[in-house]
């Protein structure tokens, strides 16, 4: 049976960006009749039994994060699109902005009609350049034609949606430093609670949906809740777009219902192991992911099923390493990056990754001795629950994955001051 | 010490219409920041003054921002810049190799300007969005994968040719990405 694409049918189409061959292709069908014929609880209950979950990497119940709004507050309700993917291996949010901007403005309208929302700002990443300029040009022509505005689609109903470029900060990527980002401060998460649901932007009531998760609200409108939870496996609605990176011969985005296998999405889609070497390991969401050794790889690509093995489904960013990747390297890699962007608010993240980094190094200049491994744990668990976001959290589940699977090769890095992988990388 | 910074009559305009998007005056920081940085090239001190004053708030927040966010520039950088993803996806495919071709052919260490003027480069560690094209560089506005040094040259020749944002660098647009 094809796999049926729910979000990625009109990538690399340039038409499909515009309105007029979006809509002449089911677009704005599903807006349509959810402001047509349902209510505003009709629509939020037809997300809920969707099974739809958050797709930029904590995987939460859609339907339920809109049901935790307070409506009689007084105050606006706002939607805070989180566009900015900056999770190392992700692009596939890149993907729907470059190509299929208007779908995500007919699920910007859907959750807004839903929840009660009149205002929603896409937060996207200062270094998506030419995705923001589509998706800008995607909100002229929708204004212009009466898609959006004072009256959406010719019904009563309001809605303005304001493009915000970030400027480079991956913090800003987690939902209460996006919020902070887009009141024009640093982005240093907040404690919560309260949560952003109720106390979101501005003090006001706020839904932050990821890019893809707000794709696919047209099609479960048009379709309904029960096809879409049939497309996925258990508690894991629909299908959802894998980035798939490293050493792979057709690395992409591949659109994949949920609980399908990591093999087939390495082997049948992106045409097995670069240069047919040996599989050595996969990183299966992103960097703040636990890798898993080529043993562990045999797993369904789900939320539920990756938190049973340890490691998590994140932002859907698959990275593949073949037997020619140093993993002390990769760690070093994936640290560097970590105290690059660790926000520096609470001490056991910002000490926490520049020590790992600084261990991680004087092992690659081989400077180090056997008690760094013990140390690399150590600091592991003080960084693990300790700070006011997740940032610290995926940073330690990630370096502690490697010096655990792959011992032996942080030992001969300290005993030998060399690589026994691979020199060159 | 240089003039007192004020934005041109259209970027004055653009500012307004920025400031209407938000129910704070604060919350236009970000987009302000950006069309001052579009405008001058970089932000200078005369800049953080001016965004201070127009945003109503402390001139030390705006420092704030421009230390804390790494898009926003605080000196000249060249006609056009680069900047090369060092990122996990980027370095497994070679990155490492790219950035040694990139300070030969360069002659000036990643973070440097040409003396011409004419590129900065630098080598970041966060990854920019673009894996499967991995080991890429972004070249001001645009996104160039699949690097190898013969490729890197002749991006370099090309975007020599045109100034950042004209008419012959808008066509070249989204020639990189790809799908299954």
């Amino acid at each position: 049976m094809p796999i049926e694409k729910l979000v990625s049918e009109h990538f690399s189409n340039p038409e499909a960006r515009k309105l007029a061959w979006y809509r002449s292709h089911g677009g704005y069908e599903g807006a349509g009749k959810a402001l047509d014929e349902m209510t505003p609880q009709e629509v939020t209950d037809e997300v809920l039994h969707s099974n739809l979950r958050g797709l930029g990497g904590a995987g939460f119940p859609t339907g339920r994060k809109w049901a935790f709004v307070p409506r009689d507050t007084g105050k606006p309700i706002y939607l805070a699109v989180n566009a900015d993917e900056s999770e190392p291996g992700t692009f596939k949010d890149r993907y729907i902005l470059e190509w299929d901007p208007h779908r995500l403005l007919e699920g910007i309208i859907i959750c807004a009609y839903a929840v009660g929302i009149h205002t929603a700002y896409i937060y996207v990443r200062g270094e998506y350049v030419r995705p923001a300029e589509i998706l800008q040009a995607a909100i002229d022509e929708a204004y212009r034609e009466g898609v959006l505005g004072k009256r959406v689609l010719g019904q009563d109903f309001s809605l303005d949606v304001y493009l915000h470029r970030g400027a480079g900060a991956y913090i800003c990527g987690e939902e209460t430093g996006l919020l902070e980002s887009l009141e024009g401060k640093k982005g240093w998460p907040r404690l919560k609670p309260p949560f952003p649901a109720v106390v979101g932007l501005f003090e006001s009531p706020t839904v932050i949906n990821n890019v893809e998760t707000l794709a696919h609200l047209p099609k479960i409108m048009v379709n309904g809740s029960q096809w879409f939870a049939e497309i996925g496996c258990e508690r894991n609605g629909g299908t959802r777009l894998f980035a798939l990176s490293g050493s792979v011969k057709k690395p992409g985005v591949y659109e994949l219902p949920l609980g399908s296998s990591l093999h087939e999405l390495i082997y049948q889609h992106g045409g097995g192991i670069l240069d047919d070497k040996a599989l050595k390991a996969v990183i299966p969401g992103g960097a703040s992911a636990a890798v898993l050794t080529q043993q562990e790889t045999e797993i369904q690509l789900d939320f539920d099923s990756c938190i049973k093995a340890k490691s998590m489904l994140g932002s859907g960013a698959v990275i593949v390493m073949n037997e020619d990747v140093c993993m002390v390297k990769a760690a070093h890699n994936i640290m560097r990056f970590f105290a690059h962007e660790s926000c520096g608010q609470c001490t056991p993240c910002r000490e926490g990754t520049a020590w790992v980094y600084r261990i991680l190094t004087r092992i690659l200049e081989g400077n180090a001795t056997p008690a760094d491994i013990h140390y690399l744990l150590e600091i592991a668990d003080n960084m693990s629950g300790t700070s006011i976001c997740a940032l610290s959290d995926g940073a330690a589940m990630s370096f502690r994955s490697y010096v655990k699977k792959f011992t032996s090769e942080f030992e001969y890095h300290i005993r030998h001051g060399k690589c026994d992988v691979n020199e060159r990388l | 010490m240089s003039a007192a910074f004020e934005f041109t009559p259209e970027n004055q305009q653009r500012f307004e219409e920025i400031l209407s998007r938000y129910p704070r005056k604060r919350a236009a920081m970000l987009p302000t920041l950006h069309l001052a940085q579009q405008q001058q090239g970089l932000i200078t001190g005369e800049v953080e003054l001016f965004v201070a004053r127009i945003l109503e708030v402390p001139v030390v927040d705006v420092r704030e921002i421009l230390t804390f966010y790494t898009l926003f520039f605080r000196r000249p950088m060249g006609r056009h810049h680069i900047r090369l993803c060092m990122s996990i996806s980027c370095w497994i495919r070679g990155a490492n190799q790219i950035k040694d071709y990139m300070t030969r052919h360069m002659g000036v260490e990643s973070g440097e300007t040409m003396k011409d003027g004419s590129f900065s480069w630098e080598a970041v560690p966060d990854c920019l969005g673009a894996c499967e094209m991995a080991p890429m560089i972004q070249l001001d506005k645009d996104f160039h994968g699949s690097l190898t040094p013969d490729k890197i040259r002749h991006i370099l020749a090309e975007a020599s040719k045109h100034s950042p944002g004209s008419k012959d660098d808008e066509t070249k647009k989204h020639r990189n990405a790809k799908t299954n």
